[in-house]
């Protein structure tokens, strides 16, 4: 994603221009995020759903929730898993196909942030021990793009979590059978991502897809919400200094409280 | 984290870890510079258990010619677990992990690497994990700087890698298996000793704010230890009469 053209090289500059006086191409602060705006219940036919614009960046998580056999090795625990797929009407530069290492680190990103902060108690998806548990999976699509998807992913798939509802089984003679009535997902914490670049040597929040595009760094901090850092991950061709990092991780907790409220909203009251 | 249940002492009440370390102490390591014949350059590495091989080719032609690029060379990374380097039989072909740990040690080695010397040409690092035993991304890595090293190719800086964690609500240096798979965090730093830059960063599990700095900080003096075997290697290799 990409492209240096002649007119990306003018837009870098401008982007660094503006940040030597404390700007953004956009007008916003540097560690201002854009609009969050997130609709839950859109796809009626998934466990719950969420529709997740984060600027003009656009992602729809699906959860759907069935018995599975556990992991061989952990019996005991439920199985949670979190995917992300960019579909190809996103981005021009977006080719169908098997997932590049861009998209697969996308994917994995946004689970280990979320499966870190043990969001969902995967102790309580037990049907069975060793036998039957329930499966979560939490599918992201984007379906526009206008840089950090990271955050996008992980805010629409927490918040189709919060308001999922999952079906009961108890495990008869032919397996696990589906029971009457809905309960919530069992939620420990709320995990909230904030992904930064380094462009120069400052450090932005929520970047835009132009700011993207010409950052040297990036950064991906997951915490929790008792303000613990508990997932993270540097990426893009240049590298950080201790004093950058530090302040990497005081913008991420900071940010993260705001974030934490407008996502603890989609839960109704 | 794996979070497994476990009867295993990870940190006794002297300090000593789960295979006798203090936790500010990293497991032996050796390397050893130009162990392949037709590699430009390549590495062996044992750290602690894991035993890795690095072997770079390059700068050369790119094939796929698209992959090109007129106005730099290209870094290309491949890590890759050989079916009989884990307990269990692992599956050849490429899995999502090893893509995504190829793009991060890429991508920490990058800033290093002089790439725009040598336009239209890639130069490529094969890593190749025989053991594994907790850690391997780093010592993968430290094998690939000497390797590049070794293949002649200018860097700005070496690239030194090496975990920090936290066991028993402890920050420790060099996470091992036992310790990745039952204690509470692991994060994986890759750093430029010279420049003083962080170029490789994961972690997962939970820490405080307070701890995430404390790791980087311990982090950062296991990378500086394995730099000084990383010279060594290079240095005995290149000037075996002044080693004694």
């Amino acid at each position: 994603m990409t492209v240096f053209t002649t007119m990306d090289e003018l837009k870098r500059n401008r982007i660094m221009d503006l940040l030597q006086e404390g700007k953004r191409i956009d007008g916003r602060a540097l560690d201002e995020y854009r609009s969050i705006t997130i609709d839950t219940g859109v796809v009626p036919k998934a466990n719950g759903s969420a529709r997740v614009r984060l600027g003009d960046s656009e992602v729809i998580c699906g959860i759907k929730i069935q018995p599975d056999r556990p992991f061989s090795d952990v019996g005991e625990k439920g199985i949670f898993i979190c995917t992300a797929e960019l579909l190809p009407l996103s981005h021009p530069t977006v080719e169908t196909g098997p997932p590049n290492e861009s998209v697969i680190e996308l994917a994995r990103v946004v689970d280990r942030g979320i499966r870190e902060s043990h969001m969902i108690d995967l102790t309580q998806l037990v049907i069975k021990k060793d036998e039957s548990v329930v499966g979560v999976f939490a599918d992201n699509v984007v379906l526009d793009y206008d840089g950090n998807l990271f955050d996008a992913c992980s805010y629409a798939a927490t918040s189709a979590i919060l308001t999922a509802q999952m079906p009961r089984w108890e495990y008869g003679d032919n397996g696990p059978e589906l029971q009457e009535g809905l309960e919530p997902l069992p939620t420990t914490t709320l995990p909230v991502s904030v992904t930064m670049a380094k462009i120069g040597s400052h450090i932005i929040a929520d970047p835009n897809s132009d700011e993207w595009d010409c950052m040297d760094a990036r950064i991906t901090i997951t915490t929790n919400s008792e303000g613990n850092i508990c997932a993270l991950q540097k990426g893009g061709k240049g590298g950080f200094t201790v004093d950058e990092l530090a302040t990497c991780g005081e913008i991420a907790i900071n940010s993260s409280n705001k974030i934490r409220d407008i996502l603890q909203a989609v839960v109704p009251k | 984290m794996g979070g497994r249940d476990t009867d295993m002492v990870l940190l006794d009440e002297n300090g000593i870890r789960c295979d006798g370390r203090k936790v500010d102490e990293p497991r032996r390591i050796t390397i050893k510079a130009g162990v392949l014949k037709n590699a430009n350059g390549s590495a062996y590495i044992e750290f602690g258990d894991n035993k890795i091989l690095a072997g770079v080719y390059g700068p050369r032609d790119v094939h796929p010619k698209h992959m090109s690029n007129a106005d730099t060379g290209i870094l290309r990374c491949r890590y890759h677990m050989v079916p009989f380097s884990v307990s269990e039989r692992k599956n050849p072909a490429p899995s999502r992990r090893e893509i995504e740990i190829s793009k991060v040690i890429r991508e920490a080695l990058e800033p290093a690497v002089m790439l725009e010397r040598f336009p239209r040409t890639a130069v490529d690092v094969y890593m190749e994990i025989l053991q594994a035993d907790g850690g391997t991304r780093c010592a993968a890595l430290d094998a690939a700087a000497v390797a590049l090293a070794d293949a002649g190719i200018p860097m700005r800086d070496m690239v030194s890698a090496c975990a920090a964690g936290k066991v028993a609500d402890t920050v420790i240096l060099d996470v091992n298996n036992e310790e990745d798979q039952a204690g509470q965090a692991d994060m994986p730093i890759a750093y430029m000793p010279n420049l003083n830059q962080i170029t490789l960063l994961q972690l997962d599990g939970i820490m405080s704010l307070e701890e995430y700095n404390k790791c980087i900080e311990i982090g950062i003096k296991g990378c500086k230890i394995v730099y000084e075997l990383q010279k060594k290697a290079l240095a005995e290799k290149y000037f075996p009469e002044e080693q004694s």
